[in-house]
């Protein structure tokens, strides 16, 4: 039988017709990347393709590699298959990947969320018969709020902090949900200080977006100028000795995962906020719609479940492998994120 | 219901006991009476009655939400929670609800004798008036207790923050039965009233387990030893020519022991005694699943009162000739239930004396210690002579010293998605140990307590990469995991396919230095069985 455009193997999703990998998890000649996250952007590929402003992101991450960067919308023909990059609005750099050979089209999103957060560039539905979609969040139980509503309450929750003399210890993953995170908080609040693993980041994430102004915390930053401001720092930093400096301080996590109770007083975090990177159920939904696929492959995330349901909806849906991390709520806790496993 | 949502919500995001217990203070400082009394009622877990089945509010939920009742099925697994699916998969408030708790309360009581479509209705129009977390705490309080961190101690002290009443003196007006809907704030907390006291009983004071060696404990004549009998810890209440029968769960008994009745007859008014209530056949203390045959049952038939009769244990004397006698020493107080005991003829009577011993050294204490499970006992109480009866859990004066359990090595067949804290990781565990042949594992026991977080998440990734099968909520795993299982008691049990019922089973240990090989058998768990 005839391989499908697009396949899943050993080592990631394959296009046999061109040779070329989407987010291999195994080294691979060329491999075309959505975004700069560890596990989709492994290392050890001959050739890396994505799109320019993830380039500098990558390098940071990866080191020395052979690494080509191209525009959104822009088309690369091989061996007689087009292939082009669209905004997946995830992160800053992330990008959705229209693979077409002889009329057919198929899309993978790589991870995407449909809201405009103010530094990914914003994702743009694009048409296809087949897609292949994340669906981390892909249950019900899952609403995101417009991040207005949720910045409303992060800058009411450190300004009452601050009232109360108390340091914000914000958690966020170093790359992606850092920086949206300071491209919205309410610097006229007080400072924002940053955890050398997001400062690093912020370095890179500096030459292709403009960010507020934050200060390094170094061994030598002073306990009393930090009190009252707002920490960024990595899940990690959680319970490890670093955050005695900040003394006394309150700390909260914002993450899709704090839509369960459960899962932020696993992780004995004074205060969850309820804000992601991933589409919730209605935009994954919304999504798929307007895409016009017939075919859905769900990769990471309640798969079973969400496929299920789409097919009752009418959809040739199906799940498929992939070592995508499931990015799971104990990520969080274990401090083990994306960035910092590396 | 917005004030209270709020407490709640406030509650729910600190894990700081100071912070909890002034949020608690303010609200009861602000809140309207009928509001506290009932904010009271729920923190002690005096819920009324739930007027509608989950069932039918799973289902009501999910047409609410517009997804099939699966799907809310499958959310409400990973969630972990029913009144937080319930309000997660509901759509936004249209309207605000301005009632109050109470009034929320009353309704619901009221909802109790009203028909299957007038509860739909109610449900459905209040889901949809209330915002998120108004909604959760409104469905809360249809489907089960509040697990916020928030102990009746910890409850009683932010109300003796807002009232300048001593803690102890509020802990014993909220003991024993008293009725959200009769009574009001000022009555239950404010006011001195004589005849709420005839039926109550005194906080119980609970020991913790003895930490490090016993000998640490200093000079053993400082020390009471008597045998932790394993029954239900009891009150027995003689007053005005009454008698009620309290359980440690602050619940009314006295019914469920007629044969205590006859204690009006031989012990003198104002008197409280703390015992314990043991199954006893042919003037042996009988096992703990006998007991248990006598708590199930509405009625109780005159067939198994013959059958499973018990006695009271007497530990200790509360109150003496209507006097209070709790800051009195134990030896004090043992010498006045000694001589009541001794005075008393007790042929036919169930009552008899816990005895209590004195040793030379720790050793001999020890050696007696290791004799409980032929006694019928769990071990060993130690009370310091001196100590008062305090009010609940403290430390110091009465150390718990039980008998090392029972242990034995067994795989890992099972798993299901835990709860609360838990929702969404893999906790709960069955185990398996091996057939004659080792060929094949047969379920054994199921228990979901014991390992540190840390291993549970290690665990739980495993299960999820490791599933072969899936049903439901709970999934098949590789037999690849060794764990050493503790248990208190084991029983021929027909219920279980093993063939063995254990009693209390929970994880010691993860045994990653054994292959499944290694574990136990069915045969090694039976021959535990005494």
């Amino acid at each position: 039988m005839k391989k499908p455009l697009l396949h899943f193997n050993a080592k990631g999703i394959y296009c046999q017709q061109a040779d070329v990998y989407l987010d291999p998890w195994k080294p691979v000649k060329k491999a075309i990347i959505t975004h700069g996250h560890a596990d989709h952007s492994r290392w050890g590929h001959q050739q890396y393709i994505t799109h320019h402003t993830n380039v500098p992101i990558i390098k940071h991450r990866l080191g020395d590699i052979q690494v080509a960067g191209v525009n959104w919308g822009e088309t690369f023909m091989v061996n007689g298959v087009k292939f082009s990059l669209h905004p997946a609005g995830h992160i800053i750099g992330s990008s959705q990947v229209r693979v077409e050979y002889k009329g057919e089209v198929w899309v993978f999103t790589g991870d995407y969320k449909l809201e405009d957060d103010g530094l990914a560039t914003p994702y743009e539905p694009v048409k296809c018969h087949s897609f292949i979609t994340e669906c981390t969040f892909g249950l019900p139980a899952f609403k995101w709020q417009p991040q207005r509503e949720v910045f409303k309450e992060i800058n009411q929750w450190w300004q009452e902090n601050r009232e109360e003399g108390n340091t914000s210890v914000l958690f966020a993953y170093s790359l992606g949900k850092a920086q949206r995170l300071l491209k919205n908080l309410d610097s006229s609040i007080g400072e924002i200080y940053t955890h050398a693993a997001i400062e690093n980041m912020n370095d890179v994430v500096r030459g292709i977006a403009s960010l507020p102004q934050t200060n390094r915390i170094t061994k030598d930053t002073k306990k009393e100028e930090i009190k009252g401001n707002l920490v960024l720092a990595p899940p990690s930093a959680h319970g490890s000795p670093w955050i005695r400096k900040m003394v006394p301080y309150v700390t909260a996590s914002a993450s899709g995962w704090m839509t369960f109770r459960g899962a932020r007083r696993r992780r004995a975090i004074d205060k969850g906020f309820v804000l992601s990177d991933h589409c919730d159920w209605s935009s994954l939904l919304s999504a798929i719609k307007a895409t016009g696929a017939e075919k859905i492959i769900c990769t990471h995330g309640y798969t079973d479940i969400f496929s299920r349901f789409l097919n009752e909806q009418g959809f040739d849906a199906r799940t498929e492998q992939t070592q995508f991390e499931e990015e799971t709520a104990e990520e969080l806790k274990s401090g083990a994120s994306k960035q910092e496993r590396l | 219901m917005k004030a209270f949502a709020q407490l709640i919500k406030t509650l729910d995001s600190t894990n700081k006991t100071t912070v909890k217990v002034k949020a608690l203070a303010n609200y009861f400082k602000e809140a309207e009476d009928k509001d506290n009394v009932w904010t009271i009622a729920i923190l002690s877990h005096r819920r009324p009655p739930r007027p509608v089945n989950t069932k039918l509010m799973r289902q009501w939920a999910a047409e609410l939400a517009q997804i099939p009742l699966w799907l809310f099925e499958e959310s409400y697994h990973i969630v972990g929670d029913l009144a937080e699916t319930i309000a997660l998969v509901i759509p936004a408030a249209q309207e605000k609800s301005e009632k109050g708790l109470h009034q929320f309360l009353n309704e619901m009581i009221a909802l109790k004798k009203q028909s299957e479509q007038d509860k739909e209705a109610y449900l459905k129009e209040n889901w949809l008036c209330l915002d998120y977390y108004e909604r959760f705490v409104f469905t809360k309080l249809f489907t089960g207790s509040f697990r916020i961190g928030v102990s009746q101690k910890l409850m009683t002290r932010a109300l003796a923050m807002a009232t300048d009443i001593d803690e102890d003196i509020l802990a014993y007006k909220l003991m024993g039965n008293w009725d959200p809907n009769k009574t009001s704030f000022k009555r239950l907390i404010l006011e001195e009233n004589k005849s709420d006291f005839l039926s109550k009983p005194y906080p119980f004071y609970l020991a913790y387990a003895i930490e490090g060696e016993s000998q640490d404990l200093g000079d053993i004549t400082n020390w009471a030893a008597e045998h932790k009998w394993d029954g239900i810890r009891a009150q027995m209440i003689v007053r005005e020519g009454e008698l009620f029968v309290w359980s440690r769960g602050e619940e009314l008994v006295t019914e469920k022991f007629p044969e205590f009745e006859v204690f009006t007859s031989v012990i003198p008014d104002g008197t409280v005694i703390d015992g314990e209530i043991l199954a006893f056949n042919n003037n042996e203390i009988a096992s703990f699943k006998d007991l248990q045959t006598r708590i199930g049952r509405k009625t109780i038939s005159k067939k198994l009162l013959e059958k499973t009769p018990v006695i009271l244990k007497a530990y200790d004397l509360l109150e003496w000739e209507e006097t209070d006698i709790r800051e009195q020493s134990y030896q004090k107080r043992r010498e006045l239930l000694e001589r009541l005991i001794d005075q008393t003829d007790l042929t036919n009577i169930p009552l008899q004396l816990s005895n209590n011993m004195r040793f030379e050294s720790w050793q001999e204490a020890a050696k007696e210690r290791e004799r409980s499970r032929a006694v019928k006992s769990e071990g060993l109480m130690l009370k310091r002579w001196d100590s008062p009866y305090l009010v609940g859990r403290k430390k110091g004066d009465w150390w718990k010293w039980k008998v090392d359990p029972f242990t034995i090595d067994a795989v890992l067949t099972y798993a299901m998605r835990g709860h609360g804290r838990r929702s969404n990781l893999f906790t709960d565990y069955t185990f398996g140990l091996w057939d004659k042949e080792k060929k094949e594992l047969v379920t054994f026991a199921k228990a979901y307590s014991g390992l540190t977080d840390a291993e549970f998440r290690k665990v739980d990734a495993w299960i999820k990469k490791n599933t072969r099968e899936r049903f439901g909520p709970v999934r098949s795993v590789k037999p690849f995991h060794v764990f050493e299982i503790a248990f208190e008691g084991i029983a021929q049990s027909n219920r279980h396919k093993s063939g063995v019922a254990t009693r209390f089973p929970r994880i010691l240990r993860w045994r990653q230095d054994k292959k499944i090989e290694e574990a136990n058998t069915l045969e090694d768990l039976k021959n535990l069985i005494i």
